[in-house]
């Protein structure tokens, strides 16, 4: 008996040592990307042999989590602010990771396809369409009748990065949004039904005839909702699509890419489209942190700009980032330091 | 030896749930009172403001609190029709009988459903029945969240109920029958009259869970934060807007929304202790 222990013991311990000395990195932040994020994971955990998790549970708890250190990275669809940099305790990256978009989705089944813009979902949002046969919307759709039927805008009753990607084209596109509702992850909307997060505002426009509401694009294309083509700063109608948003991100970007690329100028753009965001610590040396543990983070943060998991992002309805803002974030990411060292 | 053992770990185990609790308190006033401070008690819940956004932050309670209490007050009247026949079915008509045992753990099976089920009924089939009725245009509203409230909290208010009146004593029931009067006028005239007390109490905490769902309550209400002009108005509860927003908040709205979780926990409180009041009443 104790012979046969023994021999379990040696095995279980040679196992033990044969086994590559893996490190294990957490994130936490927003639903957006997340399942980008989940399979470009799991490829990196495959290939590497490092553990990745992440947790989904907003932009600001992970931001949060980031502050308290809690994780490795944060992930928001928002950038920080100057103001929200400083009380980070320490200087924060932000690295670019896909693009998405946010779109209008409808639910009026005799009408396949919807030209809207800025001003009418205001209108709409402020509770001063409230009929689908406007006379501003059917301007708008000259070939299709639109029915008598009550507009009923939904948003999110919860704060949501899809919220600020949202009111941050909106105060762009229309000066009335701008003054009367502002720009934020939460607003105080005068018309509507809420719903709790993208599956909840989307479930309740396909349960209701005449809803209408943003959600994320990568939620609406692999759910075929039908959605609006909106009119862009150009004047022409865009539905979204991968390389419509990718297309907002054609012009000049600023070196740190704390940018919002909604409203683009670009002719071919779909006008809400965003960036989002890996947030790390420039310096990695901090609450007892490794070195291994920084150069796996660097390593992930690699694999994400790689073109591999840039294609899967294309495949499962983000869209890849273009060109400029795949080197700036890769020169970002080279600024990553371990004890004011680069990290390798 | 191994009775001091034992007497020691209950001892601990009944502190820790009265520290626990202590520690729930406390955390809820530290983290409220920079609302309460800001805005003033009276001031935060006789505002029904909530306006999140940054540089013009402003937040009442208001609406919520007239959310929560319409919403439960109004399922407590819808629950009544059904729990009260439901009570004296299984603990008068047909006590110890196989169909009452029957009535009564398919009532009791009701308060096993988890609330998101109940959600999702209302949201596919309830809603839809308000929207062809012409009620409201989109279904969601304070009538549809107290229809599926009421439903959840039958078995509540029905078993309890059912017990008080089992409890009365039969001397009492026999007396009546003995001088002519029918089973309707047993029921109406002593039945109901001595389980008065527990039938109440059995409500007032029936209303006490209303109070406090969540998660039915948000997918149904329609989240808007205003007060409720009419039934098919749209709105939102106390639970429903922390859970909502507790997410992405910080600051002043977040300690908002802690305040508000307190002053639930303080009407809970409130109405539980009216509950045991009414209840000693009889069982002193």
């Amino acid at each position: 008996m104790k012979k046969v222990l023994l021999l379990v013991m040696t095995v279980m311990v040679a196992f033990s040592c044969s086994q590559k000395v893996t490190n294990e990195l957490s994130g936490a932040g927003a639903t957006f990307p997340q399942p980008f994020y989940n399979i470009v994971f799991k490829d990196f955990s495959d290939k590497t042999g490092n553990k990745v998790t992440y947790g989904g549970i907003g932009s600001g708890g992970g931001i949060r989590s980031l502050q308290d250190k809690t994780v490795d990275f944060g992930a928001s669809d928002a950038f920080l602010t100057d103001e929200e940099m400083a009380d980070m305790g320490g200087e924060v990256l932000h690295i670019p990771t896909c693009m998405g978009a946010v779109v209008l989705a409808y639910n009026l089944p005799e009408i396949p396809t919807l030209n809207l813009n800025a001003e009418i979902v205001s209108d709409i949002y402020l509770g001063k369409i409230t009929k689908w046969n406007d006379a501003k919307i059917q301007a708008l759709n000259p070939d299709v009748k639109l029915p008598e039927q009550t507009v009923t805008p939904v948003y999110r009753s919860d704060g949501s990065g899809t919220t600020f990607v949202f009111s941050d084209y909106m105060a762009k596109a229309s000066t009335e949004w701008a003054e009367k509702m502002g720009t934020g992850k939460s607003l105080a909307w005068p018309a509507g039904i809420a719903s709790k997060g993208n599956p909840g505002v989307a479930g309740t426009i396909q349960q209701t005839k005449g809803a209408i509401g943003y959600v994320g694009s990568e939620f609406s294309l692999s759910q075929k909702i039908p959605t609006a083509l909106m009119q862009n700063s150009a004047g022409n109608f865009i539905e979204a699509g991968t390389e419509s948003i990718s297309a907002a991100a054609k012009g000049e970007l600023p070196i740190d890419m704390r940018t919002m690329v909604t409203n683009s100028p670009e002719p071919d753009a779909y006008p809400i489209s965003c960036f989002t965001w890996i947030i790390l610590y420039k310096e990695q040396a901090y609450a007892k942190r490794d070195l291994n543990k920084a150069i796996t983070l660097v390593e992930l943060m690699d694999y994400i700009l790689s073109d591999d998991a840039q294609s899967v992002a294309a495949n499962i309805h983000y869209s890849p980032l273009p060109e400029t803002a795949l080197q700036n974030a890769k020169a970002i990411l080279s600024t990553v330091t371990f004890e004011n060292k680069e990290v390798k | 030896m191994k009775d001091k053992i034992f007497k020691f770990l209950l001892f601990f185990a009944a502190c820790s749930i009265l520290l626990l609790t202590a520690g729930v308190i406390y955390t809820l006033v530290g983290q409220a009172l920079g609302t309460f401070q800001y805005f003033g008690f009276f001031g935060f819940i006789t505002s029904s403001e909530w306006d999140p956004r940054a540089g013009q932050e402003n937040y009442g309670a208001l609406a919520f609190i007239t959310g929560t209490v319409i919403t439960s007050l109004l399922a407590l009247l819808f629950c009544i029709p059904f729990s009260f026949p439901v009570a004296l079915f299984t603990g008068e008509y047909f006590r110890g009988k196989k169909i009452a045992s029957m009535v009564g753990s398919v009532v009791n099976l009701l308060a096993g459903i988890p609330s998101i089920v109940y959600g999702l009924w209302g949201f596919y089939t309830l809603r839809p029945l308000i929207v062809s009725l012409g009620l409201s245009d989109q279904g969601f509203g304070i009538l549809t969240a107290s229809l599926v409230l009421a439903i959840m909290i039958i078995p509540y208010a029905s078993s309890l109920s059912s017990e008080f009146l089992s409890m009365v004593p039969n001397d009492l029931k026999e007396g009546a029958y003995s001088l002519g009067a029918t089973r309707l006028e047993v029921i109406s005239t002593v039945s109901f009259p001595v389980a008065s007390s527990g039938i109440l109490s059995a409500y007032i905490l029936a209303l006490g869970r209303a109070l406090g769902e969540t998660m039915a309550v948000t997918m149904l209400i329609g989240n808007t934060n205003n007060i409720p002009r009419s039934l098919t108005d749209t709105g939102n509860t106390m639970a429903s807007i922390i859970a909502n927003q507790f997410g992405e908040a910080g600051g002043l709205k977040l300690s908002s929304l802690i305040a508000i979780g307190l002053l639930l926990f303080l009407i809970t409180a409130i109405i539980n202790s009216i509950a045991k009041l009414t209840m000693k009443r009889i069982n002193p």
